[in-house]
């Protein structure tokens, strides 16, 4: 996982204080319900209260002991509120200072909203509605949401990024997106709001990060279906033991038995269930990940094939010059020369790659005209082609179909030398690049496209794991497939359209796979919503930032793997601390057990196999135990079980050893070093 | 223990185990429809079967339907049974003149077959006439044990299809499992039986001088025809009231050994059919691992503890060597019966070999944790891999969201539906096993059926309840079960451990048969290794039968270190 996650203490000072508190007001039995096993806890912890509170009156000599017990009881339940509460502090804090940015601000809105020359009046950011038109002049606050539909302006996107570099803003393609609570730096947009006041995306990530509209995910809330249903089983045990030990001529004290039903309980999983859950997308938000909801995180752990753009995620994205290969009857010295003077004004990687390889290699300086005016041919979406007009001289370059066409050669009518050089090239995974003056081919370019380095072995990683990847491209299929067995991706889209996407995921989702893929075109905007994560970029347009389920704030489409490790991660410690919770009734049962029924029957005292001290130090210890245990397991829940990429089989021995096994050792330690702390202070 | 004990063991669990493998293949057949050997000879009279009854065999059932038809079959099944205990004595086949059976002996009874339960509160042989031992009971013997195997049929389905809306027709899968499976079966096991000397005839008693001049009536009828689906069906109830261990219900070594062989072949074949029918293999081996490895623990312990005998007799001077024989056959010995009180208990069989109530208190407390399992190593037949299928959703999902990944078993993801279901079938035993047991604990009428005191009593009631929820059927005797409280509130048990657990279970088949199978990759979850099955028998044993310990505290465990304490009750 990166480095660049802020790495503040679990248990931040600051935020411990405000999480006690908070603590204490979740102790409410309305906001309780939700969490069935915590609101059993609390109700016997009432009863065995009032209970105290009798012993107190009649002096029954069980004061002390009810009273520890009610003690602790009630310290389970605030454990367990409290693990909440700190889970949720991280993300207060970072919602209130994204609060600061939504000061009220005002907008310039025009009076038409079809009709932009006309004039314009101040009004209240909080007033837009969506569809409005408003002007943003440098220095200013962008209102609201919105699409700039005129104008150009570098804007610092900070308050949402925390990058403080300015990023370029203009209308039309795919950087038309702005975002309320962002400045513009220079220049002025006029921007149509697409987002009306309260659900803009600063607003959006409040909320998330606040958790105020945390909904349980679908996972989460099956196992709440099965904590409530083993705490519905363990109350039948439980309360049934009355009547059969009635039968057996004893009264079972009340105490002892909520003691008993609250150590079986899955208190452990039930009280940190939802800390683990708000942590897993507080991961994401220090990872500059905004989730749409909990669900995506989930289906992020689900995910089998990884759909990656080549560009930008397994290579660099600038495709480099590496090589001039100059036709016969062509010096190589007049080719590089042609080419460093087509490329003079192309600001392009690829360009710029091509004047530093021809100053590099032959030794060319940049020309200064003196006489004549070069006419610059920019590249243009129809031809495909860019180059200069210089002396009468014209040099275009471009791909190789492009230039074949321009040039007005056919297909069929380049020379064998030209093309088995282009040839060559393409089967290398480079992209050749045909250069010609005068409709006459010079030579062709090899422009490489650089794998990043240890891209390989993520990707095998992510196999062993049993996830596919698989890379999209451009590129045609011979180019893609060089790059795909570099790369070790396991299949490719070669010429992808987004409608090739788009076909490709739902190919594969009939064959009951799980998609994520990342985008940040319009274009992509149908193939992000189809698939079942789907990362669009803060760079990338509204439409793809709505039609994903998360949005990469720093627009690195590498982090889709991250991505996934995080969903994995908080599949991964919700099922340890579930199994690790059931596994732990075990030891429970010998320390309660015996101690329930030694009265009546002194030979059960062969089952205190952990020989603690005496009955209610056993079921006192038990009880401290239980509540200890989420304490103590509150950093693991906020942190996740360590996560390694290695497959299902290996994660399953290696978890349900620490956390099964584990769980069922831990307590019989752990109750008995209580039981002993508890008899040298004799407190019971 | 001895050498030989444990040889006869495990020549029975190599013979089950090998005759597995083809009958659960042979099962898969039938129930995919393809052709099978059987086929030319009975595939005309299943054709003539559903031709009578107006079924097509094509139209194809969804969940609710499905489990709609089995409760409508089951309600017809008791108001039938129940019409022919109430009317015995004016209906055919009464050599004995049997009077009608009393109302809630017949409600008792009637569900107790319906439900494949065969708890019996009365004596067979001076009870039951011929007609309503054939007519009433043998032929729910066959019809409890083919909707059990039409229901496992049915579920399991669930994991063969993908976003499919139905889950067979009932009535082509009970019919199949009658005609193609239970009926061959058992003409063979009776034969057999009869070869070992057991009697099928359809005279009454006989009345005998014996040597010392005392008159005597010998009980006879048709009992190796009744015997055979008894143990085939995972039925359990006897002819005669000591069961099987009585020397009419199963004469010698031979005998005891087939109806070991018989009760357990079905259910340890059904998950090898399941496994097929899924598409691996695998899978059936695993989940018969899992009810294998607890099975034989179960085995194992009860052997182990009878055959130490009683240490208050050996205190006094008695030869521990033999064991504790008390409530034992000699034909059979130590071993063949231990063996026979495990599976009959770890089946939901219920015919018993020897007297529960006479086993040592461990002995005692393995079948019926056992039963409290959920009937599951390996079950009923059908019942039990449903139930144990229900296990393994538990498993995988406690455990599966361990490999980062929600849970699913085989290709179906588990969630919120399925796990309210689950644990609305979960909890049914706990409730009604416990909940009926702790009110018997208190009622004075209740009480008053116990034999014993203390412990062992309570042992008693927690055995009745767990048997009938269970749909065991095995007694501990010593409880005097035919009383209106009992009949009732069993009946009560029975009804409600067959039919309140399957419906959910039906309910989740029919969610995951909705539902489209995920791909298998690297990172699911393995649910077919030794890891896997391990944690199976872990969620089994944790999920399954923790709550019943503290019940059993006070029962068969308590007892057990009273009588280390040199104190019996």
């Amino acid at each position: 996982m990166s480095s660049d996650i802020a790495k503040k203490s679990l248990f931040d000072m600051s935020l411990v204080a405000a999480a006690a508190g908070d603590a204490i007001r979740k102790l409410d039995p309305r906001a309780l319900m939700r969490n069935p096993v915590i609101f059993v806890t609390e109700v016997v912890a009432a009863l065995v209260s009032v209970l105290f509170a009798r012993d107190l009156v009649t002096g029954t000599g069980q004061a002390w002991f009810s009273g520890q017990i009610a003690a602790w009881l009630w310290f389970t339940v605030l454990f367990a509120t409290f693990a909440e509460a700190v889970a949720e502090g991280r993300g207060k804090a970072q919602a209130a200072s994204l609060r600061k940015t939504r000061t009220d601000t005002m907008a310039k809105r025009y009076a038409d909203s079809q009709e932009t020359g006309g004039a314009w009046a101040s009004v209240n950011a909080a007033g837009l509605k969506v569809g409005d038109v408003v002007l943003v002049e440098a220095g200013e606050l962008i209102p609201s949401d919105g699409e700039i539909i005129e104008g150009v302006a570098s804007v610092n996107e900070s308050a949402i990024t925390g990058e403080s570099a300015p990023v370029i803003r203009e209308a039309g393609g795919d950087r038309s997106a702005v975002t309320g609570g962002t400045t513009v730096l220079s220049d002025w947009i006029k921007v149509r709001i697409t987002a009306a006041a309260g659900s803009t995306f600063i607003d959006r990530m409040i909320a998330l990060v606040e958790g105020a509209e945390r909904q349980k995910t679908p996972n989460e809330l099956a196992l709440s279906v099965l904590l409530s249903g083993m705490t519905l089983i363990f109350l039948i045990a439980v309360t049934t033991l009355y009547g059969l030990a009635a039968y057996s001529g004893m009264v079972v004290s009340i105490v002892v038995l909520v003691a008993l039903l609250v150590t079986l309980i899955p208190t452990t999983i039930g009280g940190l269930l939802s800390a683990i859950g708000i942590a897993g997308m507080d991961r994401l938000v220090r990872f500059n990940v905004l989730a749409t909801s909990g669900r995506a995180v989930e289906a992020a752990g689900d995910v089998d094939t990884l759909l990656l753009d080549k560009t930008g995620t397994i290579t660099f994205g600038n495709r480099m010059a590496t090589e001039f290969v100059a036709m016969s009857g062509v010096a190589e010295l007049d080719l590089a020369e042609a080419l460093l003077y087509a490329s003079l004004a192309d600001e392009t990687p690829e360009g710029r790659s091509i004047v530093a390889l021809a100053k590099q290699l032959y030794g060319l300086r940049e020309p200064v005209f003196k006489d004549t005016k070069p006419v610059i041919v920019p590249f243009a979406a129809q031809t495909r082609v860019s180059g200069i007009d210089l002396d009468g001289r014209s040099i275009r370059k471009g791909a190789i179909d492009s230039i074949l066409k321009s040039a007005g050669i056919g297909k069929d009518q380049a020379s064998a030398e030209f093309n088995s050089a282009v040839d060559k090239v393409a089967r290398t995974g480079g992209t050749p690049l045909a250069v010609s003056e005068n409709g006459r081919l010079l030579g062709i370019v090899h422009l490489k496209d650089v794998v990043k380095p240890g891209i390989r072995d993520r990707f095998n990683a992510l196999r062993a794991m049993g996830i596919k990847t698989v890379m999209v491209t451009g590129d045609n299929p011979v180019t893609a497939a060089a790059i795909a067995s570099e790369a070790g991706v396991d299949d490719f889209i070669a010429e992808a359209t987004p409608e090739d996407k788009l076909a490709f995921i739902r190919k594969e989702q009939s064959g009951g796979r799980l998609i994520a893929m990342c985008g940040d075109g319009t274009n992509d905007a149908p193939a992000l919503a189809q698939a079942d994560v789907g990362v669009a970029m803060q760079t990338g347009t509204q439409a793809a930032r709505e039609a994903g389920n998360m949005v990469d704030l720093d627009s690195n489409p590498t982090k889709l793997i991250e991505i996934v490790e995080i969903g994995k991660q908080l599949l991964m410690t919700r099922g340890s601390l579930t199994t690790f919770s059931i596994a732990n009734d075990v030891a429970k049962y010998f320390a309660i057990l015996p101690a329930l029924f030694i009265a009546t029957y002194p030979e059960l005292g062969a089952m205190n196999v952990m020989k603690l001290s005496s009955p209610q130090s056993a079921i006192l210890s038990a009880v401290i135990f239980n509540a200890l245990i989420i304490i103590a397991l509150i950093p693991l829940a906020l942190r996740g079980v360590a996560y390694r990429p290695v497959g299902a089989s290996l994660l399953l021995r290696r978890n349900l050893l620490i956390y099964g096994v584990g769980g069922l050792i831990v307590p019989f330690i752990g109750i008995k070093l209580i039981d002993m702390a508890v008899a040298f202070l004799h407190l019971a | 223990m001895t050498m030989i004990g444990w040889l006869q063991i495990g020549l029975l669990f190599a013979c089950v185990v090998a005759a597995a493998k083809p009958l659960g293949v042979y099962m898969a057949r039938v129930f995919s429809g393809e052709k099978t050997f059987l086929q030319p000879v009975l595939r005309p009279l299943e054709t003539a079967f559903y031709k009578l009854s107006g079924v097509d065999p094509g139209k194809e059932q969804n969940w609710l339907a499905y489990a709609m038809a089995m409760l409508i079959f089951s309600l017809f099944g008791f108001l039938s049974l129940y019409a022919i205990l109430r009317l015995q004595a004016v209906l055919p086949w009464n050599p004995q003149g049997f009077d009608n059976v009393p109302p809630d002996l017949a409600f008792n009874t009637a569900i107790s077959f319906l439900t494949n339960t065969n708890w019996q509160s009365y004596v067979g042989e001076t009870t039951m006439s011929n007609f309503t031992q054939m007519a009433g009971l043998a032929v729910h013997n066959f019809l409890s044990a083919a909707t059990g195997i039409a229901l496992a049929i049915a579920v399991t389905r669930a994991f063969v299809r993908s976003s499919a809306a139905t889950l067979g027709n009932f009535w082509v899968d009970m019919t199949r499992a009658t005609l193609y499976i239970l009926l061959p079966l058992s003409i063979i096991v009776a034969l057999a039986f009869v070869a070992t000397g057991m009697p099928q005839t359809l005279l009454g008693s006989v009345d005998v001088t014996t040597l010392e001049g005392a008159k005597q009536t010998i009980a006879m009828g048709p009992m190796a025809s009744q015997e055979a689906i008894k143990q085939l069906g995972t039925n359990g109830g006897g002819f005669l009231n000591a069961n099987a261990a009585h020397p009419f219900e199963n004469p010698n070594a031979v005998s005891n050994f087939l109806s070991i062989f018989s009760m357990l072949v079905i259910s340890a074949a059904l998950p090898i059919t399941f496994g097929r029918m899924v598409g691996r293999d695998r899978q059936g081996w695993a989940l018969l691992a899992g009810m294998g490895i607890l099975l034989i623990a179960g085995v194992a312990i009860v052997y182990g503890s009878e055959a130490g005998g009683n240490p208050l007799l050996t205190a006094l001077g008695v030869d521990p060597s033999g064991g504790n024989m008390e409530g034992k056959e000699v034909r059979f010995g130590m071993a063949m019966s231990s063996l026979f009180v495990a599976i009959t208990t770890g089946l939901s069989c219920g015919a018993v070999n020897a007297m529960h109530d006479s086993l040592m208190p461990l002995g005692g407390l393995v079948p019926m944790f056992l039963i409290q399992l959920g009937e599951v190593l390996p079950g009923g037949v059908g019942s039990g891999l449903y139930g144990m299928i229900v296990f393994a959703i538990l498993a995988v999902f406690i455990a599966g969201l361990m490999v980062g990944r929600t849970p699913e078993f085989l290709g179906k993801k588990i969630e919120v539906r399925e796990m309210k279901l689950a644990m609305l079938a979960v909890l049914i035993l706990p409730l009604v096993i416990l909940g009926f047991s702790a009110v018997a604990a208190v009622l004075p009428s209740a009480l008053a059926s116990l034999a014993n005191n203390g412990p062992h009593g309570l042992s008693e009631i927690l055995y009745a309840y767990s048997s009938a929820t269970g749909n065991n059927g095995s007694a501990f005797a010593g409880l005097s079960a035919n009383t209106p409280w009992y009949n009732t509130t069993l009946g009560i048990s029975m009804a409600l451990g067959r039919f309140a657990y399957v419906v959910p279970v039906m309910a989740i088949a029919g969610s995951l048969a909705a539902k489209k199978k995920t791909a298998e990759s690297a990172g699911t979850f393995p649910t077919t290794t030794p890891l896997f099955v391990g944690l199976l028998v872990g969620i089994i044993l944790i999920v399954g039968g923790l709550q019943f310990f503290p019940a059993l505290a006070l029962g068969p465990i308590v007892e057990h270190f009273t009588l280390l304490a040199g104190k019996t009750f």
